[in-house]
C-alpha cells in the first residue's frame, strides 16, 4: 500500500483476503469505461497518484480506480456496478478538504465530481439555485449577484472548494454566525444511493413531508451516498455592509469585545479573531496592514438593512473602545473590506511564510469559555516549546489554531501532533467539539469515542445501516471502528472478513 | 380500513411497565390516540425512567406513543395501536441557559411558553413561534411546527443544535451537543424533527437562541386577493428591508391580508417599517401596529374541522392561493416562505380540495399534506401524498425500531 504517513491509514483499509478486488476494480474499470468513455476513467499507476490525498496531505492512499463521470447517470451507474462487486467507492470535490474525508481506498474506486460543474438553474424569482456537486461555491454567488442575490455559506476555500463537499462537509465559513451553515442553505438533493440508485431528498419548497433525510446527509462526509444536484437557498444581498479591523493589545480585550458585542443583542455577520502570530503571519505573506503591534484583531462584519447597520455599527465601535481596543479601521469602499478579508482568509496558506510545517487544527468551544481556553493553549504552546497562532471565528467559539513545527527537526512532527490533540481535548473538555468545520473525516475518528459514548456512536451507525448496509460508501471515514449492519431482510452474506479476523462486531 | 382494536395487556408486560416507572396508571377515555385506546400511562420523570419504561416495553413488544401535551396527537394518521402513552410531561424543566453562549438545554415536555418565559428573564428567545397554545418542546420537534417567524430564523432544525433521545430498545443515545457550530458525527436531531414520535422518544434537547428585539411592528396591508397578495407579498420578500416575517391571511369568502412584521432596535424598524409600507402600497392603505394583527402565529383550522399544510417555491404562492380560494379553503401562512395553512370546514370537500390543491402544490415544487382532520376524513384521503425516497426512510425506520413498535402507522407510508 501506498501510504507515506506517520499514522496508520493501511489498517482501515483492509484489502479482501482472498485477492478479489482486483478482479472486481476490473470489473468497474469495464463498466465505466463503457458508460463514461475513457477519458473519464483513470487507471495508470502514474497518473492515480494525482489523487492520492485531498487537502489534509499527510495521509496519502492511491486509488484503485479514478472515475470522473459527466453526469448523474453516469455516477449512478459507478456506484451500482462498485455496490454489485462489494467495492467501496469514495467521493472527492475539490480535494480540499481538511480532514482527509476524501482520502481514497487503495481497493476502491474514488469517483471526482470534478465535470460535474453547470449550474442547472438560477432562480432568484424563487431563491433557488439548482446546481451540480462540482461546481465551486464562490461561482453560485458570482451568478447570483446580477440578480442581487448570493450563496450564504463561505468557507474561505471558497475560491476553489465545490458545493458537493460543501454538502458532504456541511461546511461553514466566517459568516455562518448569522446566517448558517451548508445545513441551512441545501433544501434539495438528487442523490445516488450505495446502491447506485437516484433519489430526491427534500425539495426546492420547504418541509418535504417524510422524514429529513437530507438533513442526516448533509454532513455525513460521503458515507451515505453521493449527492449529485444540490437546491440550495439563495440570500437576498444586503443593503449594506460595514466591516470594521479592530486592534487590541491583547487577546482577552478582543474575547471582552466579543462578548460584548453579543450581549447587546447584536448579531454581526460575521466576528473574527486573530492574535498576534497570526496577523505576524498575515503581514508577511498578503500586506494586509492590520493595525501594528496588535496582540489581537477583529474583523467585525454588519450587514442588513442600511439604518440598522449605521445603529449597531455606532454600538459596536464604542464596545470595542471600551474594551480596550487602540485602533479601528471601518473599511469604507469594497477594495479596503477585500484587504481586511485577505488577510483573515488567507491565515491559514500565510502561516507558511513563518513556519515550514504547520497542523490547521479545528475544534469548538463555547465562546465564553474563549479566555480560559486561550490561556491554556499559551501555557500548552510554554510549556512544549511549539508555537501555535491563533485564527478564530470568535462569534461562535470556533477555533483555528495553528500549531508550528518544522518536520526537519527530529520529533518536532510528533511534538506538533502532541500539543494539537492537546487543544482538541480543552474543546472537549470545555464542553465543546472536535470540529467546527473541516469533518471527521479519517482525521478526527479516532477523537470521536471522546465526545460521544459507545450508545450514541452506535445509534449514528444505525443511520449508516439504513443506507449503507455493506459499508462500502467512504468506509473508515467518520467513525473509529467499522461495524457491521447485520441482516438485511432479503438479503444473505457470509461472514464479513472484518468480522471472522475479530476486527468488527456485528451490530 | 377497520377502526383499530383496544388490546388487553398481559399480566408480565404489565408489571414489567409498572416497575419500570413509578408513575404508571390504567389509560382512560382522554388517553385515547386519536381514537385509538391504549392501555396504560407512563409518566417517567428522567431520561432513565424513559430508557426502562422502553425496555419494558420492548421486552414485551408493546407498541409505544409517545406524548408531550397532547395538543397534537390527532396530527398524522391514528396509529395502528398502542399500548402505552409515554407520557414526557414530567420532564418539563429548563436545565440551563447560558445566556452569554446564546444555547438552552431543555427538556422535551417542558411547554414551550414556559421555556420562552424563562430565556426572556435572560433576554433572549427561542426564535419559534407557539403556534399550538400549551404545546411542549418534544411536541414541536416531533410535528416539526414553525410559525411566521421561519422567515428570519428558520424552523426547529435551524434551531436545535443538540439532542437526547432514548431508542425503541430502550438505550439512550445524545447526538450534537452544547455548540452552534459542530460538525462531529451525523445529526440525528434532524432526523427526529416531525418524525411523529416514530423513530425514538425525544427527552432533552439544546436549542440556539436568539436575543429578544427591543422592538416589534406589524405592517398591514389589505388585499382583494389571490394575485394581490402575491405581489405585495414578493414585493416585501425581494426588497431589502429584512423583515422577521411575511404572512398572508386569505379567508375564503372575502378579502385578506398582507402583514410583515419588523424586529429590531427601534430606529431600525421604525425606518424599515415606512420602507415596508410603501412596498404594500404607500400611505394609504397599509397599517402600522405593535400589536400582532388577529390570528398572527396561529392556524387556520378549529378542533374538528381539517387543516392542511401546503408548500411552494415563491414564485408559486399566488397560484396556491387561487385554488384555495376555489376549493372554499381559508388559508393564512407565511407567503414569504412558501408555506400556507389551509382550512376546509366541509368534511365532504376534503378530498376535492385535497387533490386540486396537492396538484397545484406539485407544480410549484412542493407538497400538500393533511396536517389534522377528524379520523374518519383521514381515513378517506391520502393524508401525505407522494413521499420521495421512501424505500430509504423505512430502511431508516426499521434500524431504529425493526418490530414498528413505536408510533406504528401515524407517519408516511404507514411508517
Amino acid at each position: 500500500m501506498d501510504t507515506l504517513d506517520r499514522r496508520p491509514t493501511d489498517d482501515l483499509q483492509a484489502a479482501r483476503p482472498d485477492g478479489s478486488a482486483q478482479e472486481a476494480l476490473a470489473a468497474v474499470e469495464r463498466r465505466a469505461r463503457e458508460v463514461i468513455g475513457d477519458e473519464g476513467v483513470i487507471s495508470d499507476h502514474m497518473r492515480l497518484r494525482t489523487y492520492e490525498c485531498d487537502g489534509l496531505a499527510h495521509y496519502r492512499v492511491r486509488p484503485g480506480l479514478v472515475v470522473i463521470p459527466d453526469d448523474a447517470q453516469q455516477l449512478a451507474e459507478v456506484v451500482r456496478v462498485c455496490a454489485e462487486h462489494d467495492l467501496p467507492f469514495v467521493a472527492r470535490g475539490a480535494g480540499t478538504g481538511l480532514s482527509g474525508g476524501a482520502l481514497p481506498h487503495a481497493d476502491g474506486v474514488l469517483v471526482v465530481t470534478s465535470r460535474m460543474r453547470s449550474i442547472r438553474e438560477m432562480r432568484p424569482q424563487d431563491q433557488r439555485a439548482v446546481v451540480d456537486p462540482g461546481v465551486i461555491n464562490l461561482d453560485v454567488t458570482r451568478a447570483a449577484t446580477p440578480h442581487g442575490y448570493y450563496y450564504a455559506p463561505d468557507p474561505s476555500s471558497q475560491q476553489i472548494c465545490s458545493i458537493g463537499g460543501n454538502v458532504a462537509e456541511n461546511s461553514g465559513g466566517a459568516h455562518c454566525l448569522k446566517y448558517g451553515f451548508t445545513t441551512n442553505h441545501v433544501l434539495g438533493a438528487q442523490f445516488v444511493t450505495p446502491q447506485g440508485e437516484l433519489v430526491e431528498l427534500g425539495s426546492a419548497a420547504p418541509d418535504a413531508p417524510g422524514y429529513d433525510l437530507l438533513g442526516a446527509v448533509v454532513g455525513s462526509e460521503g458515507t451515505l451516498g453521493i449527492v449529485t444536484a444540490a437546491t440550495v437557498r439563495l440570500v437576498r444581498l444586503p443593503e449594506e455592509v460595514r466591516t470594521v479591523l479592530v486592534g487590541f493589545e491583547t487577546t482577552d480585550q478582543a474575547g471582552a469585545a466579543t462578548s460584548a458585542i453579543i450581549a447587546a443583542g447584536i448579531v454581526p455577520a460575521a466576528i473574527e479573531m486573530m492574535d498576534a502570530l497570526a496577523i505576524e503571519a498575515a503581514e508577511a505573506a498578503v500586506h494586509c496592514n492590520y493595525p501594528a503591534g496588535a496582540g489581537a484583531v477583529l474583523v467585525i462584519e454588519l450587514d442588513g438593512a442600511a439604518v440598522e447597520v449605521s445603529q449597531e455599527y455606532d454600538e459596536v465601535e464604542r464596545l470595542c473602545r471600551e474594551n480596550g481596543s487602540f485602533e479601528q479601521r471601518l473599511a469604507t469602499d469594497p477594495a479596503d473590506r477585500a484587504l481586511i478579508w485577505k488577510g483573515r482568509k488567507s491565515a491559514f496558506a500565510a502561516v507558511g511564510r513563518i513556519s515550514p510545517d504547520y497542523i490547521v487544527q479545528d475544534g469548538v468551544i463555547p465562546r465564553t469559555a474563549l479566555p480560559q481556553v486561550l490561556k491554556a493553549i499559551a501555557d500548552l504552546s510554554g510549556t512544549s516549546g511549539v508555537r501555535v497562532a491563533n485564527v478564530f471565528h470568535a462569534g461562535d467559539g470556533n477555533l483555528h489554531p495553528l500549531v508550528l513545527f518544522d518536520d526537519a527537526t527530529e520529533g518536532a512532527g510528533e511534538a506538533a501532533e502532541k500539543v494539537s490533540g492537546a487543544i482538541l481535548d480543552l474543546c472537549i473538555e470545555h464542553g465543546g467539539s472536535i470540529t467546527g468545520e473541516h469533518g471527521v473525516g479519517i482525521d478526527k475518528a479516532k477523537y470521536m469515542p471522546r465526545m460521544y459514548d459507545d450508545d450514541d456512536l452506535d445509534t449514528m451507525q444505525l443511520v449508516r445501516c439504513a443506507f449503507d448496509p455493506d459499508n462500502i460508501s467512504n468506509p473508515g471515514k467518520v467513525f473509529p471502528t467499522p461495524r457491521l449492519c447485520g441482516e438485511v431482510p432479503g438479503r444473505h452474506k457470509g461472514a464479513h472478513p472484518l468480522q471472522e479476523a475479530g476486527l468488527a462486531e456485528v451490530f | 380500513m377497520t377502526a383499530p382494536s383496544t388490546t388487553e395487556l398481559g399480566t408480565a408486560a404489565r408489571e414489567a411497565v409498572t416497575s419500570a416507572c413509578e408513575d404508571v396508571r390504567d389509560a382512560r377515555a382522554e388517553d385515547r390516540v386519536d381514537g385509538v385506546e391504549p392501555s396504560l400511562v407512563a409518566r417517567p420523570t428522567s431520561t432513565e425512567q424513559v430508557s426502562e419504561v422502553l425496555r419494558a416495553a420492548a421486552a414485551h413488544g408493546l407498541r409505544v406513543v409517545p406524548r408531550g401535551r397532547s395538543t397534537k396527537l390527532s396530527w398524522g394518521m391514528p396509529p395502528s395501536a398502542v399500548d402505552v402513552v409515554l407520557d414526557v410531561s414530567a420532564l418539563d424543566s429548563v436545565v440551563d441557559h447560558a445566556a452569554g453562549d446564546l444555547i438552552a438545554v431543555t427538556q422535551a415536555g417542558a411547554r414551550l411558553a414556559d421555556v420562552q418565559e424563562t430565556l426572556s428573564a435572560g433576554g433572549q428567545q427561542l426564535a419559534v413561534d407557539e403556534m399550538v397554545p400549551g404545546g411542549s418542546v418534544g411536541g414541536a420537534i416531533a410535528a416539526n411546527t414553525s410559525g411566521p417567524r421561519r422567515f428570519v430564523a428558520g424552523t426547529l432544525r435551524d434551531l436545535m443544535i443538540g439532542i437526547t433521545v432514548v431508542r425503541a430498545d430502550g438505550v439512550v443515545a445524545k447526538a450534537g451537543g452544547r455548540v452552534v457550530k459542530n460538525v462531529a458525527g451525523y445529526d440525528i436531531g434532524k432526523l427526529m424533527i416531525g418524525s411523529l414520535g416514530t423513530l425514538a422518544v425525544v427527552t432533552e434537547a439544546v436549542f440556539r437562541l436568539h436575543p429578544l428585539p427591543q422592538a416589534r411592528r406589524w405592517v398591514t396591508a389589505p388585499v382583494d386577493g389571490p394575485e394581490q397578495a402575491h405581489q405585495l407579498s414578493q414585493a416585501v420578500v425581494h426588497a431589502q428591508a429584512v423583515p422577521a416575517a411575511v404572512e398572508v391571511d386569505c379567508p375564503a369568502g372575502g378579502p385578506g391580508t398582507v402583514s410583515v412584521l419588523l424586529e429590531g432596535k427601534p430606529d431600525g424598524v421604525a425606518g424599515r417599517a415606512a420602507t415596508v409600507r410603501e412596498l404594500l402600497g404607500g400611505r394609504s392603505g397599509p397599517g402600522e401596529s405593535e400589536e400582532a394583527p388577529a390570528g398572527w402565529a396561529s392556524y387556520p383550522w378549529s378542533p374538528g374541522t381539517t387543516g392542511l399544510k401546503l408548500t411552494c417555491v415563491l414564485s408559486g404562492v399566488g397560484d396556491v392561493l387561487a385554488v384555495a380560494r376555489e376549493v372554499g379553503a381559508d388559508v393564512r401562512g407565511s407567503a414569504g416562505s412558501g408555506v400556507l395553512y389551509a382550512a376546509v370546514a366541509d368534511a365532504d370537500r376534503v378530498g376535492t380540495a385535497v387533490q386540486r390543491l396537492r396538484k397545484i402544490c406539485q407544480r410549484h415544487q412542493g407538497s400538500a399534506v393533511v396536517v389534522d382532520a377528524p379520523a374518519h376524513v383521514k381515513r378517506s384521503v391520502d393524508v401525505w401524498g407522494p413521499v420521495p425516497a421512501l424505500e430509504l426512510m423505512r430502511s431508516v425506520k426499521h434500524r431504529f425500531d425493526p418490530d414498528s413498535r413505536l408510533s406504528p402507522g401515524r407517519f408516511v407510508g404507514s411508517i
